[in-house]
């Protein structure tokens, strides 16, 4: 089964889905990223669906599901480069994805994710 | 009997085609111009002329031997439609050919159960054929509204630029479900391509708001949050600000300006952009 990778930059963790969601695989990366930020302290996950061509009720309620976890491990959850096919069904399902934070490309949600970060960060240095 | 009744017709016809012509012509009184009706009528009777030596009956005017009359009056419905004429104006003139054949027929036979039997043939074989017109007419007119209906849905939806990342789309004429989806398509495809952060909608030329307007509204909305954009509705005007707090219309979350220069000027501001008139110049 594909597993799809989880890479570290910095405080933020970047998710590129290159391939079609099945439900196993997107179950796989709930379990993965939660693991994931809970190791590396992350605050920030950017989740880039750009390549991402079908979604289905599942998936949609898989990108909330994920960004609620992120957000009581206390990380901020940014979904990019949505397709507008996908945005379109994801609305027709009536999925808003309401606490999902949004932005066009991965460099738009990079500040996003910078911009949002805590200023005080008692280990800055590391 | 097919047979007997066309070998009486046939000679009738081919006897004297221009004075038939002209009964028909004169039966009809063509408000069209009458030249124009006057080739129609020819090629008709001629198409006419032609299924009945090809040994056409009334029971079969969907086959072979009809084709010729059925393309001509399937071309002579379709100008009639182009030129705007009615469809019972169409048929008419087709069922005016009757007169002139029945008075020959009459002419010819003597016989009453002869004669009612052949009027009764030929009679059917022309309502068929106006039949036909009709039809053919009826989907020449549906295909020239549909072509109307999806020009105007072309037109009636650019996506323009305003600034750079600053989208709009001024709405005009009413919203329905086929022009939103449209609307939103092609929207949404403009902010990926030029990577734009705002898009504005101005419904200045939506005449009304129902619940099913707004409900469209949120929905492109909403799907533009998804994609990483803001939207702003503009040109909201009073009597439509009413319709909306009346309906119970919950547009939260939502930024909602009177005006498209209002909406333009909170874009710039947002996209960090100042406006400024060089002093000295009022």
């Amino acid at each position: 089964m594909d597993r799809i990778p989880i890479l570290q930059m910095g405080r933020c963790l970047l998710v590129t889905i290159q391939v079609d969601l099945q439900d196993q695989t997107a179950l796989a990366l709930q379990d993965d990223l939660s693991a994931k930020i809970e190791a590396t302290g992350a605050t920030g996950v950017l989740i880039d669906i750009s390549a991402l061509e079908i979604v289905d009720s599942f998936i949609g309620r898989m990108l909330a599901s994920i960004s609620g976890i992120a957000r009581v491990l206390d990380a901020t959850t940014v979904v990019v480069g949505m397709q507008p096919a996908v945005a379109i069904t994801l609305v027709e399902l009536g999925l808003s994805l309401d606490g999902v934070r949004t932005a066009l490309n991965v460099e738009r949600g990079m500040r996003l994710l910078t911009e949002s970060q805590p200023e005080s960060d008692l280990d800055a240095g590391r | 009997m097919t047979a007997h009744n066309a070998s009486l017709l046939l000679p009738l016809i081919q006897a004297d085609a221009d004075s038939i012509l002209a009964e028909w012509l004169t039966e009809f009184r063509s408000a069209a111009s009458d030249r124009q009706a006057a080739t129609e009528a020819r090629a008709v009777l001629a198409a006419f002329t032609r299924g009945l030596e090809a040994g056409g009956g009334d029971v079969d005017f969907a086959a072979g031997p009809w084709e010729p009359l059925r393309d001509a009056l399937a071309q002579l419905s379709a100008s009639r439609a182009a030129q705007g004429s009615s469809s019972a104006e169409t048929s008419r003139f087709v069922l005016a050919l009757k007169k002139p054949l029945f008075q020959r027929l009459q002419q010819q036979i003597k016989d009453p159960v002869r004669l009612g039997d052949t009027l009764w043939w030929l009679t059917s074989i022309v309502d068929q054929a106006a039949q036909h017109t009709v039809g053919t007419y009826q989907s020449t007119r549906e295909e020239i509204i549909r072509r109307q209906q999806q020009e105007l849905l072309e037109l009636s939806t650019p996506v323009v630029k305003l600034w750079d990342g600053v989208l709009a789309v001024p709405m005009i004429g009413t919203l329905d479900s086929a022009r939103t989806q449209l609307v939103m398509e092609e929207l949404l495809q403009r902010i990926v391509d030029s990577a734009s952060e705002l898009a504005i909608i101005d419904i200045t030329g939506v005449p009304t708001v129902d619940t099913l307007v707004a409900q469209h509204l949120l929905k492109t909305v909403t799907a533009i949050r998804l994609m990483g954009a803001d939207c702003i509705i503009s040109g909201i005007r009073p009597q439509i600000a009413q319709t909306i707090v009346h309906l119970g219309i919950d547009l939260h979350g939502i930024v909602t300006k009177a005006t498209l220069a209002d909406a333009l000027a909170l874009a710039l501001k947002r996209t960090g952009h100042v406006v400024s008139r060089p002093a000295g110049k009022a």
